[in-house]
């Protein structure tokens, strides 16, 4: 299975409030609040570290054992961000910095 | 949409953040319209890198959503570096403008910015009415043609009209041009006094009988700081608005006020930070204290579960804690029912011999 990597788009406003990320989407003004495993994982998509890796992160960080459902359910929820502009995916590590915004 | 961005701003409240700032770069302007608040000439506005540091500031605070606003926005030349700066730190920008200065170029550029939001003023469909109130000649034809181009570009665009005695007749024209151009339309009849003080403006409200077809014209959204209410149950326990506790203004020097339309001075950027003036102001303590059941008068006024009284509006007529008698007039053409406020000022107008009026509760 090949790896797959995630970076924030720039086409987003967002800021981190209650430990809580918010996100509106510039192209269609959809309005997301991310938990905090989500928040982290948001966080860690620098085009460059496979979602793998930043999974197994995010969730090491809050739990001491990683679910086999985590990696999907991540996947599942990195395509829906991805369906709004939001983060953008792809099976390359994702170079273009113009993609990348802060992560807060 | 809107009740998400309810909740953030219900967030906002509950831990103390200004999710909502609203800042006018310059007060600045190449229209001279007949209701304006400002004084259009530059007494020394922030530079750029003092507006640079105070978004970095306020993003350090928490804020969110950021209003950009004028005077005109595009008469200071360094305005698409603010911009760029402001969504490099990831507000939400939404910009106030008469669009007069932006063709595509511009459009394109806004939008490969990550603008996503733009506020148009166009007073009238009729050209020598919106131009007679601008007394800017073919500047309804040059917004217009802005809003296109924002428009193709995907960006949101709202059409705001505000409503005063030149136009009063318009607005279901200009609100049919909203609907043929596929962009937002939002009314508002409020005309403030200016922020010198000066009342002159008031003579441009418009009159009760038509303020009072407006509130029952049923194809109108919320209308003018309607928007601004609350729903929340407990009436006696809400805080006017939100003014002072999620949101703020910053004005081109550098002043801090709850809300453009609350001149309360709350501290002055070039001498504290944000944060300080944020965390630490009186008159923003002060202001957070007060609840519906502390309003002297609103208080025990019927109309006081479905009025908007505007608390800035409320200071702008010597008492922020007292009612703001355009809202009284506006809660007497919605409803038909006069306030305590509208009365005791009847009252105080009547002859000796005229029989005194009472509000009566069901």
């Amino acid at each position: 299975m090949s790896e797959r990597y995630i970076a924030r788009s720039s086409a987003i406003a967002a800021r981190l409030l209650e430990g809580e990320m918010v996100i509106m989407s510039a192209l269609d003004s959809t309005l997301f609040t991310l938990n905090a495993t989500a928040t982290a994982i948001w966080q860690a998509a620098d085009g460059r570290t496979p979602l793998r890796e930043i999974v197994h992160n995010a969730i090491h960080a809050q739990f001491s054992e990683v679910p086999g459902s985590a990696l999907q359910d991540a996947e599942t929820f990195v395509e829906a961000l991805a369906q709004h502009g939001i983060l953008l995916l792809s099976d390359q590590p994702i170079t273009d910095a113009t993609a990348l915004g802060a992560s807060q | 949409m809107s009740r998400l961005i309810d909740e953030i701003t219900a967030r906002g409240v509950r831990m103390g953040l200004p999710i909502t700032v609203h800042m006018d770069v310059t007060y600045r302007c190449n229209e001279r319209c007949d209701h304006c608040y400002l004084d259009h000439d530059d007494h020394g506005e922030m530079t750029t890198a003092e507006i640079k540091r105070v978004l970095d500031q306020l993003a350090a605070a928490g804020t969110f959503f950021l209003v950009l606003s004028g005077g005109e926005v595009f008469m200071r030349q360094d305005f698409f570096e603010i911009l760029e700066y402001a969504r490099r730190l990831q507000f939400d920008v939404n910009v106030k403008t008469n669009a007069v200065m932006i063709r595509e170029a511009e459009a394109r550029r806004l939008r490969s910015l990550g603008v996503r939001r733009f506020q148009v003023s166009i007073y009238s469909d009729d050209p020598a009415v919106h131009d007679g109130i601008t007394r800017l000649p073919g500047s309804l034809q040059r917004s217009l043609r802005a809003m296109r181009f924002l428009k193709e570009q995907g960006m949101y665009v709202t059409l705001a009209n505000v409503l005063m005695r030149q136009n009063m007749h318009d607005y279901a024209g200009t609100q049919r041009l909203a609907r043929e151009m596929g962009i937002d339309f939002a009314l508002d009849p409020t005309i403030t006094p200016m922020m010198d003080g000066s009342t002159a403006p008031l003579t441009l409200r418009i009159p009760t009988e038509r303020l009072q077809e407006v509130y029952r014209d049923a194809s109108l959204g919320p209308i003018g700081s309607e928007a601004c209410g609350s729903d929340d149950e407990d009436v006696q326990g809400n805080a006017s608005c939100s003014a002072g506790h999620a949101s703020c203004y910053i004005s081109p020097y550098g002043d801090v006020y709850p809300c453009v339309q609350f001149p309360m001075p709350c501290g002055n950027l070039r001498h504290q930070t944000f944060q300080e003036i944020w965390g630490d102001s009186p008159q923003l303590a002060e202001l957070r204290t007060i609840r519906v059941r502390d309003l002297p008068s609103c208080s025990s006024c019927g109309n006081v579960g479905s009025c908007s009284r505007c608390p800035g509006l409320a200071y702008m007529e010597g008492n922020m804690r007292g009612p703001s008698t355009a809202d009284c007039e506006k809660s007497y053409a919605r409803t038909g029912h006069a306030s305590v406020n509208l009365l005791a000022k009847m009252n105080n107008a009547a002859t000796t011999a005229s029989p005194k009026l009472v509000q009566i509760q069901l």
